[in-house]
């Protein structure tokens, strides 16, 4: 009886991650499209291919873990559950976006889910993380903070400086390392001198993992398994999830820098369909996950058309606020 | 004003005053943190802190290694969940390897998340040169600093201003750039004893006068009252505006001495190109061209490096000489 309870416990966990991976990969496309048609300012890191990371990663920590992401961080919002209709108004400009449209897609704040922000500084968000676990051990709380970070990322002095100090006070962080294999367009062979990320941890004597982050299932479970370590009192630890993005860096991007070969072959490892296959697994049948599908697809077409709908900030709201 | 004068004042160093702000501020809320290297047992590059971590320990005291960026980015973070981190950047010219933090995350993150959060944090840093640093070390980088919204800036010029400003600095729910010199740590001045506050963005009258208003801030002031002695028993009624904070500008005090002198000159410590006295030469023709009697001149350290040699220090850094020669002209024109 136990074992079956625990699978139909795990079953419901596993379909409410894959809702969620649904929803991110529909949103990045959406939005995709919205650039296609020139209907969106600015530029967009899309995360299609990495939701297991963030899925994964967010669904395995408590609510009242902090967050902070990076650039390509709208997984990572949608991952820890706020409004896509929200999240789409922020990256249009409108009112009715978390920040207002004052912040963007790269300055994507939500206090109120304890999401500290995405960062348009590549290794920007690792400080502001590292200081946060300070604050957190401060109050003697037992929560504790996820940064996600690329692999470039790992290259910036802010990476190598946060892990000494969060090391050396045995701060409650959890550094997650979302390695799709190119910093923009660098391959990480030709910036990182290490054997990978997960390696660099060893020099501030931290724990420190690579995991396939294709696979939701190992993503989640090593992530649990860290974020025991972390929340015990023993200090940071670093978790590399290899991924890839299946789109260019952000729009505009030929993909000059890798081959459609190893593209297909990514193609072939989707998270998604990887995590479609283990639910097939667990029993789901091919019509509760088509209608999962539809599903996600009119949230995100909702969320568009509520986020179209909005209005933009007043000149006001734009020149004012700077100083509290 | 007032409130300073319930205590008793003593005379003390600017250092000392700094110092007494940290501990009763420390004292008095929890949530109070130091940040920055070698303010442990070590007591700060320039004795600021010497006693604090005995007496608040490590919990309080986060000694850090140098990773300035780093560093000023977890202060930035752990305000943003409500500490208040007072970070000491040991040389002002230093501030330059935390930069990223100061200008994209401490004065951007109220503003660009609509107000969802607030940065109560302080930045401590010496700037100006004294006795032969060199390059690296004795910048007074205030010109730097003013061009980044959300960020205050203010730079005391006595001890008594120090002790005041810094509460409050701690206090207020913005990221506070706190300008010291390292020629006013040794001087002394009539500090009060125990809590009082003095305004974030209010301008100082320090000496009043009819002909002519200096407008200096930090070390160049008591340049400034000094020269106005000096010229005094000539019968030239010089007016001393300390600007006391750099960011907000305290417009109104400037623009009702200058209106009431009709002429001005800026003194000030930084490089003469792009300063805090380009930004109030700007504000007096804008604002009280009518008004002026002479162009407006600034006094300030040539664009330059600051050279090594005490020597070449001095010939570098505005003096009272060169505070002097300017009111000649001014007042002649």
């Amino acid at each position: 009886m136990a074992t079956v309870d625990t699978a139909a416990a795990a079953t419901e966990v596993l379909t409410a991650c894959f809702r969620r991976m649904l929803l991110i990969r529909y949103f990045e496309e959406a939005l995709s499209d919205l650039f296609t048609r020139n209907l969106l300012g600015g530029t967009s890191h899309l995360c299609i291919g990495q939701e297991a990371c963030a899925v994964g990663v967010v669904s395995a920590l408590r609510d009242s873990d902090w967050l902070v992401s990076n650039h390509r961080g709208h997984g990572h919002l949608l991952a820890r559950g706020l409004d896509p209709a929200r999240v789409m108004g922020e990256l249009m400009g409108k009112i009715t976006g978390y920040c207002g449209g004052r912040g963007g897609s790269q300055h994507l704040c939500s206090m109120a889910d304890r999401f500290l922000g995405t960062n348009g500084i590549t290794g920007g968000g690792i400080p502001i993380g590292t200081g946060a676990a300070l604050a957190v051990r401060y109050r003697n709380l037992d929560d504790i903070v996820a940064v996600f970070f690329g692999d470039g990322a790992s290259s910036q002095g802010t990476f190598h400086e946060s892990l000494n100090m969060a090391s050396l006070w045995k701060l409650p962080v959890l550094y997650v390392c979302e390695n799709n294999g190119y910093a923009m367009s660098n391959p990480v062979g030709a910036s990182v001198a290490a054997a990978g990320i997960a390696e660099r941890a060893a020099a501030y004597r931290m724990p420190g993992r690579r995991v396939d982050g294709m696979n939701l299932v190992e993503v989640r479970r090593h992530t649990a398994e860290l974020a025991d370590y972390v929340r015990s009192g023993q200090g940071p630890a670093l978790l590399e999830l290899t991924t890839y993005r299946h789109c260019g860096h952000s729009k505009n991007d030929p993909r000059v820098y890798r081959t459609r070969t190893e593209e297909a072959e990514w193609q072939q490892r989707d998270c998604i369909e990887q995590a479609a296959a283990y639910l097939r697994g667990l029993g789901l049948t091919p019509e509760t996950i088509a209608a999962l599908r539809q599903e996600a697809h009119q949230t995100i077409e909702r969320a568009v058309q509520a986020a179209t709908a909005a209005p933009c900030g007043t000149r006001e709201h734009a020149r004012g606020g700077v100083y509290a | 004003m007032p409130e300073a004068l319930q205590n008793d004042p003593r005379l003390i160093y600017t250092s000392k005053a700094i110092h007494e702000a940290l501990d009763e501020e420390m004292a008095r809320d929890p949530d109070v943190l130091l940040v920055g290297e070698d303010i442990g047992v070590y007591g700060g590059a320039f004795g600021v802190t010497r006693g604090l971590y005995e007496k608040y320990g490590r919990a309080r005291i986060w000694e850090t290694p140098i990773s300035e960026n780093s560093f000023v980015g977890m202060a930035v973070g752990a305000a943003m969940l409500g500490l208040k981190p007072v970070v000491e950047i040991m040389f002002m010219d230093f501030i330059a390897l935390a930069l990223d933090q100061v200008l994209n995350s401490a004065g951007k993150l109220h503003y660009m998340y609509n107000g969802q959060v607030t940065v109560p944090m302080v930045i401590r840093t010496p700037g100006g040169a004294k006795g032969g640093y060199g390059p690296s070390h004795s910048q007074m980088l205030s010109n730097l600093f003013v061009g980044i919204p959300g960020i205050k800036v203010v730079a005391p010029a006595t001890a008594r201003q120090a002790k005041g400003l810094l509460k409050s600095a701690i206090r207020d729910p913005n990221p506070v750039l706190f300008i010291e010199n390292k020629r006013l740590y040794p001087q002394r001045g009539l500090v009060p004893e125990g809590d009082y506050t003095l305004p974030l963005g209010k301008a100082d009258v320090a000496a009043e006068g009819t002909d002519l208003t200096l407008i200096a801030y930090s070390a160049m002031v008591p340049v400034c009252l000094a020269v106005r002695k000096a010229l005094e028993p000539r019968g030239l009624h010089i007016e001393v505006v300390d600007l006391v904070s750099l960011q907000p500008l305290d417009v109104e005090t400037i623009l009702g001495s200058v209106r009431k002198t009709g002429r001005a000159i800026i003194a000030e410590e930084a490089c003469l190109t792009g300063g805090v006295g380009a930004e109030v030469a700007a504000l007096l023709a804008a604002e009280c061209m009518d008004a002026l009697e002479a162009p407006v001149r600034r006094v300030a350290a040539a664009d330059v490096p600051i050279p090594s040699s005490m020597e070449l220090e001095k010939a570098v850094l505005p003096g009272a000489d060169d505070v002097v020669r300017t009111v000649r002209d001014v007042m002649s024109w």
